[in-house]
């Protein structure tokens, strides 16, 4: 496959020596045997060992498991709703702009706007207030995929439905419902994933008892090198790998752009 | 996971709702302690320093009192401070904070004062601590370590060169530029050039702080960085050579090589304290004083001493840990009286902004 | 009669329709409205009121956060935010595009494995990657150690904790996003007016410069914007790969809400890096309005 390629060979494994040359040295050091950071001393799994035992990773991990579970949910229906609503009944180019805002807005200012409005009501900041934070930007991904679609489907048979005397809602479960699903599983994941891996709005808006798994690694991070940051990076590199995967597989990634 | 739909699904739906505000503390509520409280009914949640105290605190003293402790950690003052003054209750009922920030969060109303009754074992706190500067009375904190703030460098690597003086940090031998670090929080940034010009490391002197800030600037072409966290890791690399260095923190790199010394420069120092407060949010107060006791018997704080290889202001649990761990770490046998020489650092009020546009102008610079 | 009924009918009609739409879309709006657009006036309501002395806000009105904001120091962090900003995302375009223009190149079944494998570190913790270069540029780290090894340096080189490390750290995170528009921007070109191009007279970098390059150029902006806007509000790179060195305008807005306690300040550099980046969306709009009105006209 390469011949046709030329020159163009140069960038291309240039670009991806690039992006993987600080994730292979992540997972070869994932297997040092000692702790020193940047000297081989042996092979050992301890690492991975000393991770899955470590409360606060456990922890950790069991919350961003629950945000990301909730988030993506209430950014499944409302980012689909939102989809079809503007697919179909109201298309306005200013309502578009505004539901997909939330996707490339500076993570920043979402989070500080976020801090300030849960402040001012007064409201406990913990996992619930992550929540909801990230389905707001989840649900913007999942209505631009789900709005893409749809504009590649055809309204017509939805449009007879209509005609039958079906109610919008009956023909959303019937026709479009069935037809988006490759989107949807799509989106979920997406959400599932960014969610994840989100840090700037769980670090603004979550309480100091749940820290989420990008909040630990934050930390742990800032006390320094250590072998069980690369153990974990491993294992966080292999799980968003199958979850895009299998994303990929139910849409594929040019649709996505 | 059902559990948790239900609790998102329905906080989500109070949001919606607004009908949020029930959820605040009434602030008025100071009615006094119950000595006899079940603290088995009460939890807590406890802020510390990532790594600053022994790992399981918070199971002995669950053994003890039957209350479940869930400890949460901050990497700086600042992290934890943002979240104890949002506004609202933070979930947290006991926090660890330095003296300076105690002494801001009184000055807020977050603080409940302490009901010394429920903390006999304070008894066992130095006299002279109880009267530190940013808390006269220790009205509403415990300290729960103490220490100044020094060089910390490799006599390996600095062979003739040893530092003396604040200035052997600032205006370092060439050979040293790039192998250097000072820390990144505000008041100890400012530190090392305030002592070196002879300045108070309270100063809300205007010239004196531009003085501080045309040294700092100077200083940062030799520096490596700015690191509150890891700079003893990078001494132990090599990575640097000499480093702005907390005494017990500088003690975690000694640990890991010998070579690896401290001295408090002849300018003198500060000397901090890092302090255990209850937040007047906390619905566990007894639970919360139980704790701070807990933390001064004798055993438990000779036990953090052991473990955090920091000083604590208490008397029977240094004389209980010392013998064991002054041939190591030189710097535990620093005693009381030469602590105290040191300024204490207190609160800035409206001056700590000029402080935090000092901060700016040296690190963007 | 008859009449009235079509008219009751159609009423009914458009009432089913208007409950419909309602339906749909009112969840997400009002989620957006209550969770975005409310924080964001409450940011810039804030900008006019005063800090308190330990945090929180006074109500008292004033402007002069924004007077503060114009000063040479938080104007110089902006300027510098912003160059180094651009510095990534030019080198993310400079690598980027002929990694994208090869995708295309390969046939489509490889095309997307290579897709794949250019947005899969996207996919992992940012923190984590950008972790990544600590252990692999630290004077003691494996790049200073093989080239020590293989005798190109005798003293290790101080890579960390620069503004260059900084623009390498926002680089390496967001090229993918760079990548990925402009491979789906080239991809839609259709290849038959290249070869006519070609036809008629024009040799292959001609075509290139006159067909591929300006309908590449909408991806090449959503691109922009992509990397752009991320690495302006960044403060996690800035801090761990500029050693504190370097302050970036995501830093000062951080410090401000988390350390210094001046949210009002705060709200004002907020806004300002909002609306530089309205700014930004409204021109790449414009352009590529007139590149894609240039080619159906």
């Amino acid at each position: 496959m390469g011949s046709k390629l030329g020159w163009l060979k140069l960038p291309l494994y240039g670009a991806l020596l690039f992006l993987y040359l600080p994730i292979a040295v992540l997972i070869f050091m994932s297997f040092n045997e000692s702790d020193a950071p940047f000297t081989w001393t042996g092979f050992s799994t301890r690492w991975y060992g000393e991770l899955i035992s470590s409360p606060e990773i456990l922890t950790g991990f069991r919350n961003t498991l629950i945000v990301a579970i909730a988030a993506t949910i209430i950014a499944v229906v409302l980012g689909t709703l939102l989809a079809v609503g503007l697919a179909r009944y109201q298309r306005s180019a200013a309502l578009e702009a505004i539901a997909l805002t939330p996707a490339i807005f500076p993570d920043l200012a979402l989070a500080i706007g976020l801090l300030t409005l849960f402040t001012n009501l007064n409201y406990a900041l913990g996992l619930d207030s992550v929540i909801i934070s990230h389905a707001l930007f989840c649900a913007a991904f999942v209505t631009a995929i789900v709005r893409g679609r749809l504009h590649q489907i055809d309204s017509s048979l939805e449009q007879a439905a209509a005609d039958l005397g079906d109610t919008a809602v009956g023909a959303f479960f019937r026709i479009t419902l069935p037809s988006i699903k490759p989107a949807l599983i799509a989106g979920a994941l997406l959400s599932f994933t960014l969610s994840l891996d989100e840090f700037v709005i769980a670090f603004f808006t979550n309480g100091p008892s749940t820290p989420t798994l990008p909040i630990v690694i934050y930390s742990m991070v800032r006390f320094g090198v250590s072998p069980e940051i690369n153990a974990l990076a491993t294992l966080v590199l292999l799980t968003s790998a199958l979850i895009i995967i299998i994303a990929q597989r139910n849409l594929k990634v040019k649709d996505q752009i | 996971m059902r559990m948790t739909r239900k609790v998102t699904v329905s906080s989500f739906a109070a949001l919606l709702l607004f009908g949020l505000s029930a959820c605040s503390g009434s602030d008025s509520d100071s009615s006094a302690l119950d000595p006899n409280a079940d603290l088995s009914k009460q939890t807590l949640t406890v802020s510390i320093w990532a790594a600053y105290y022994p790992e399981d605190i918070a199971a002995k003293f669950e053994e003890k009192y039957g209350t479940k402790v869930t400890i949460t950690n901050h990497a700086t003052n600042e992290e934890v401070m943002a979240k104890l003054t949002a506004g609202g209750d933070s979930g947290i009922d006991v926090a660890f904070v330095s003296g300076q920030f105690a002494q801001a969060l009184a000055a807020q109303g977050l603080l409940e004062n302490l009901d010394k009754s429920l903390i006999p074992n304070s008894s066992n706190l130095i006299k002279e601590a109880e009267q530190l500067s940013y808390d006269q009375g220790a009205k509403y904190s415990l300290p729960y370590a103490w220490g100044t703030t020094g060089i910390c460098y490799r006599s390996d690597l600095m062979k003739g060169d040893e530092p003396t003086s604040w200035n052997d940090l600032l205006t370092p031998k060439p050979k040293y530029k790039g192998k250097i670090t000072m820390l990144a929080t505000e008041r100890w940034l400012m530190l090392p050039a305030q002592k070196a010009l002879g300045y108070s490391a309270n100063t809300q002197d205007e010239t004196e702080m531009g003085k501080v800030k045309d040294l700092l600037i100077k200083a940062k072409a030799n520096l490596l960085a700015y690191d509150d966290t890891t700079f003893y890791e990078r001494l132990v690399s090599g990575e640097a050579v000499m480093v702005e260095a907390w005494d017990g923190w500088c003690n975690y790199g000694i640990a890991k090589n010998k070579n690896i010394k401290f001295i408090v420069p002849k300018e003198g120092s500060d000397l901090w304290a890092d302090t255990m407060v209850v937040l007047k949010t906390s619905k566990n107060k007894e639970a919360a004083h139980a704790f701070l006791n807990y933390i001064y018997d004798v055993d438990v704080h000779s036990w953090v001493v052991d473990n955090i290889l920091y000083k604590v202001p208490n008397k029977a649990a240094m004389a209980k840990s010392l013998p064991a761990l002054v041939g190591d770490f030189p710097n535990m046998g620093i005693s009381p009286a030469e602590l105290l020489q040191q300024e204490g650092l207190v609160d800035l009020g409206k001056a700590s902004s000029l402080y935090t546009r000092i901060a700016t102008e040296v690190t963007s610079k | 009669m008859a009449q009235a009924l079509v008219k009751t009918e159609r009423d009914a009609n458009q009432r089913r329709a208007l409950i419909s739409r309602s339906i749909f879309l009112i969840p997400g709006l009002a989620y957006i409205t209550i969770f975005m657009l409310v924080p964001l006036g409450f940011i810039f309501f804030y900008t006019f009121l005063t800090r308190g002395t330990y945090g929180g806000v006074e109500y008292i009105f004033t402007l002069e956060n924004y007077t503060r904001a114009l000063d040479s120091l938080y104007v110089g962090i902006l300027m510098e935010s912003i160059m180094i900003a651009a510095a990534a995302t030019l080198l993310a375009f400079l690598i980027g595009f002929p990694t994208a223009y090869a995708i295309t190149k390969l046939p489509s079944n490889w095309q997307n494995v290579f897709l794949l494998l250019i947005v899969l570190p996207f996919w992992t913790n940012f923190l984590i990657r950008t972790y990544a270069w600590i252990v692999l540029l630290n004077t003691q780290g494996f790049l200073n150690k093989g080239l020590i090894n293989t005798g190109l340096i005798n003293q290790p080189l101080e890579f960390l904790y620069k503004p260059g490390a900084v623009i390498l750290g926002l680089l390496y995170a967001f090229l993918p996003l760079m990548i990925l528009p402009i491979y789906s921007a080239l991809v839609r070109i259709d290849p038959a007016m290249k070869e006519a191009a070609i036809n008629l007279g024009a040799s292959p970098s001609q075509a290139f410069r006159q067909i591929t390059l300006p309908l590449a150029l909408p991806g090449v902006l959503v691109g922009a914007i992509f990397v752009f806007v991320p690495s302006i509000g960044n403060f996690i790179v800035p801090e761990l790969l500029g050693g504190g060195k370097t302050v970036m305008v995501g830093n000062l807005i951080r410090d401000q809400f988390l350390k210094a306690r001046d949210w009002p300040f705060g709200s004002v550099l907020a806004i300002s890096m909002v609306v530089m980046l309205l700014i930004l969306f409204f021109l790449q709009a414009r352009v590529n309005k007139a590149v894609l009105g240039e080619k159906s006209g």
